[in-house]
């Protein structure tokens, strides 16, 4: 039995796993802390090794400066185009059925298991000439490699999902996009937010695809991790990691903002 | 049940998954790799693969290479630099150009006095900075200046992600000094790809007229079956010196290995790839494969790599780096 | 049919067609243009088959080791009590806002000859840059938050009182979990398996940077790929490429057929 989740309310939840939970949270952030924030803190540490002199002018050049700005533009877009196109897509492989609807859904994982290299030239191949080193040619090349997550979020949500409220509004007259705005859609915010927190990073840190269709321009085409890379091949790993280090910050401010926003769409019901 | 089966599998995986990434190193790693005397640890930049795939088999049939097992890397230059310098075993570097094997002289995996320990200066082969056209050259390019007409459009791959990238603009430094550079960059070069052989590639796929690249690369890739492209030579060039080194560490089967490269035998093999040899005789030998254009300038001649790396690469305060950054501001909408 | 389930269908084939369709069936084209015999040439070559092995030995470790994280993750932040909760989501989130070439820099200063951890990788002897080990971090590292995010929501969406009754009936932890939780996340779980999978198998710069791309040794298929394409072999790239495709797509089939026949059983 289900429940729509804005109607528990959060704060009287006894964990039913006590004090395994305890010992669950304790093995989850101690291989956290492992993976990843020992790594982020050697490259806090590196960014840092020539003081916050050095660390400070490495993050405010001009170029640097324009490739977050570009970076974070661009993440932004593909993560709202992502929302809406997963969940669409996602409408679609579960409650819709046409011929063909296994072999396609078989298919969003590909962007994935593709290396980012083939990818680009994949990409670069079929609509170079149209758009071969533009922005658009960065955007299509980050749509490419996100487009799984949202979709792969939230089809787990709608299998999952309890028609019986969707029914029940329908027999009382709810027109379809209502029914959609005001009961399916606020189960799904947090699987759309978590998908597109996803994508959102993604596209932020990502590299492979990006490089070989975008040209390599400075300022105009450039985001941080192509930035990053360059330092790191003229022999400033200190600015790549200072860098990379503010990418993070920001990154994680996004994605907190990010959990905030489902909160909002989880309690903003009627 | 099956959820019971599988679910204890999963979790059983897991510690089973530790054990064998633990124990698995033993498999696919070698550690003891450069300590036995017959084998050879080769860390190599990505295009003379075609070269040593050559020369290795030839040497393992010489009395010096007989059962001597062989370990090798190639990637882009820089990159493979950093790898030896974090830990990579390597008895033998061979990069692209000398500053990556300086990088290992600091850390004192190489000894200072490297160029000395062979006998031509640490260099392995040689090569010219050149031209690649579509056939039948229709834009009409012989030299430098072809470049800056009107509608020319130019590829070359960016200097700040391959340091190999930077022997293409110091061609045309030779040329025509940072004014040249600079109507170059900001006029006609419309992409930069990642590396020399991705710029290749680039060019291949249809963009462009002309590709600055390197001698040897037109001879590789037509080796390989890449058609409809032409060589042009200018008669004005940058003399590309790549250099050899053993490391510290080295076996003395690398030892000799290095010295079989450095022999005619070992030469003739870089020049059926389209690289100069080092080895006079060789070169002689071989001289129709390699005509001379008219002016040769060398690193040394324009200042060494130090001064060239301070003053022009430096990606903050290089000139280089200057023209980058204005060529990207004036098309930055 | 109604015209809204007819637009909805066309609008997301046709968004799939553009972006995810017609750029596979061209590298399917690209591959299969020289003819089966070379395509089953270019995989079957000593250097592929071993790719071959390394890139499913890699996933086979950092798969489980990341799906164990992510339920135990999932269930402690939803079920349970974590001091700052959406910070600790945020930073789940993390490794894929680093560039993977940053990810193999930072290795670098951890495992790397005069990284953190310089002198105890000595010491043991155990080679964790250039080799296996390695190559397995920076993947767990890149696969880190796919299953504790498609666990998640469904926890969520799903209420817990179905774990409170078998709590009050006397079921233990472990019980509870295998027979009323599992069950319940298993979409969510297959979802983030396969999405891990993928990124394992396809996973390309941290990996290269921390691999030493020693050929025949440490050489994944994304690797294999990159030197093929590096050596003039574009189709011999396609057609690993096709491979890694197809070890995807198998995985998923695998995956929806055991979560199917649980389903009926």
């Amino acid at each position: 039995m289900s429940s729509v989740s804005a109607s528990l309310p959060r704060r009287r939840r006894r964990t039913s796993y006590g004090d395994a939970g305890a010992l669950s949270l304790g093995i989850g952030m101690l291989w956290l802390s492992v993976i990843v924030l020992l790594p982020l803190a050697a490259l806090v540490d590196r960014s840092l090794q020539d003081g916050l002199s050095a660390f400070w002018s490495a993050v405010s050049s001009r170029q640097a400066v324009a490739a977050f700005r570009f970076t974070f533009l661009i993440a932004l877009v593909v993560t709202a185009i992502n929302a809406v196109m997963g969940t669409v897509i996602a409408w679609v492989l579960v409650r819709d059925n046409f011929w063909g609807k296994r072999a396609v859904n078989a298919l969003i994982d590909l962007p994935f298991a593709l290396p980012t290299i083939v990818a680009g030239l994949t990409l670069l191949a079929l609509y170079g000439s149209a758009i071969a080193f533009t922005k658009w040619a960065v955007l299509l090349a980050m749509l490419f490699v996100t487009l799984p997550f949202v979709v792969r979020a939230v089809q787990p949500v709608l299998l999952e999902l309890d028609r019986e409220m969707e029914q029940a509004a329908y027999s009382l007259g709810a027109a379809h996009w209502t029914t959609f705005r005001r009961i399916v859609f606020p189960n799904l915010t947090p699987a759309i937010v978590s998908g597109a927190a996803l994508a959102f990073a993604r596209a932020v840190g990502e590299f492979g695809a990006v490089i070989l269709i975008s040209g390599n321009k400075p300022f105009d085409t450039q985001v941080s991790s192509v930035y990053a890379f360059q330092q790191i091949e003229s022999g400033n790993a200190t600015g790549a990691a200072a860098v990379s280090v503010v990418l993070l910050l920001l990154s994680l401010a996004v994605l907190i903002g990010l959990r905030y926003a489902e909160r909002w769409g989880t309690h903003h019901d009627a | 049940m099956r959820i019971r089966i599988i679910s204890s599998l999963v979790v059983a995986a897991a510690p089973l998954a530790l054990v064998v990434s633990v124990s698995g190193c033993g498999g696919s790693s070698s550690a003891e790799g450069s300590s036995g005397s017959k084998s050879v640890s080769l860390v190599a930049y990505s295009t003379p693969q075609v070269v040593y795939d050559q020369i290795i088999p030839a040497f393992k049939k010489t009395e010096a290479g007989a059962g001597v097992s062989f370990k090798e890397s190639y990637g882009a230059s820089g990159d493979q630099s950093r790898a030896v310098e974090a830990g990579l075993k390597a008895d033998i570097v061979a990069f692209s150009l000398a500053p990556d094997v300086d990088r290992l002289v600091k850390d004192g995996l190489v000894s200072p006095d490297w160029a000395s320990a062979t006998p031509h200066n640490g260099f392995v082969s040689t090569s010219l900075v050149s031209f690649i056209v579509r056939k039948g050259n229709p834009k009409g390019i012989h030299g430098w200046d072809d470049l800056l007409r009107p509608g020319v459009k130019v590829v070359t791959p960016n200097p700040f992600t391959s340091g190999a990238a930077k022997w293409n603009l110091l061609g045309a430094y030779q040329h025509g000094g940072l004014g040249y550079v600079s109507k170059l960059i900001r006029d006609h070069v419309a992409v930069q790809p990642k590396s020399g052989r991705e710029a290749l590639q680039t060019f291949t796929a249809g963009e462009g007229d002309v590709l600055i690249s390197y001698e040897y690369e037109y001879t590789t890739a037509v080796k390989k079956g890449e058609k409809g492209l032409e060589l042009v030579q200018p008669r004005d060039t940058l003399k590309i010196e790549n250099p050899i080194a053993t490391t510290r560490a080295a076996s003395p089967a690398a030892n000799a290995f290095v010295k079989y490269v450095l022999s005619p035998a070992g030469q003739q093999a870089f020049a059926d790839w389209g690289y100069r040899p080092v080895d006079p005789a060789t070169l002689a030998r071989n001289k129709s494969k390699f005509p001379d254009p008219a002016k040769v300038t060398t690193i040394a001649q324009l200042g060494g790599w130090d001064k060239l790396d301070k003053d022009l690469f430096d990606p903050e305060s290089g000139s280089v780096a200057k023209i980058e950054q204005d060529a990207g501001v004036s098309t930055a909408k | 049919m109604t015209l809204r389930r007819l637009s909805l269908r066309t609008l997301a084939l046709a968004y799939l067609g553009a972006v995810l369709v017609v750029p596979v069936g061209f590298v399917l084209y690209k591959t299969f243009k020289p003819g089966l015999s070379e395509v089953w040439h270019s995989v079957t070559t000593p250097d592929a088959v071993h790719a071959f092995w390394l890139t499913l030995q890699i996933a086979a470790i950092a798969v489980p080791l990341n799906t164990v994280f992510g339920v135990l993750m999932a269930l402690a932040l939803v079920r349970g009590r974590v001091p700052c909760r959406r910070f600790v989501e945020a930073l789940i989130d993390l490794p894929f806002a680093v560039s993977p070439v940053v990810v193999g820099l930072s290795l670098y200063l951890l495992y790397g000859r005069t990284g953190w951890f310089a002198g105890p990788v000595a010491d043991t002897g155990v080679q964790i840059l250039f080799s296996m080990p390695g190559m397995v971090l920076a993947t767990i590292f890149v696969t880190l938050p796919f299953v504790v995010r498609e666990v998640v929501p469904v926890l969520r969406e799903l209420g817990d009182e179905q774990e409170q009754a078998a709590a009050t009936l006397g079921a233990s932890h472990w019980q509870t979990f295998l027979r009323i939780t599992l069950p319940s996340i298993r979409w969510g779980l297959l979802y983030g398996v396969v999405l891990s999978t993928a990124r394992a198998l396809g996973e390309f710069g941290a990996v290269s940077v921390v691999s030493g791309h020693i050929a025949g040794q440490t050489d994944t298929l994304t690797l294999l790929v990159e030197n093929r394409f590096q050596n003039f072999d574009l189709a011999g790239a396609y057609a690993a490429s096709t491979l890694l495709a197809l070890m995807a797509v198998v995985s998923l089939a695998a995956m929806t057929l055991v979560n199917r026949r649980e389903e009926t059983a």
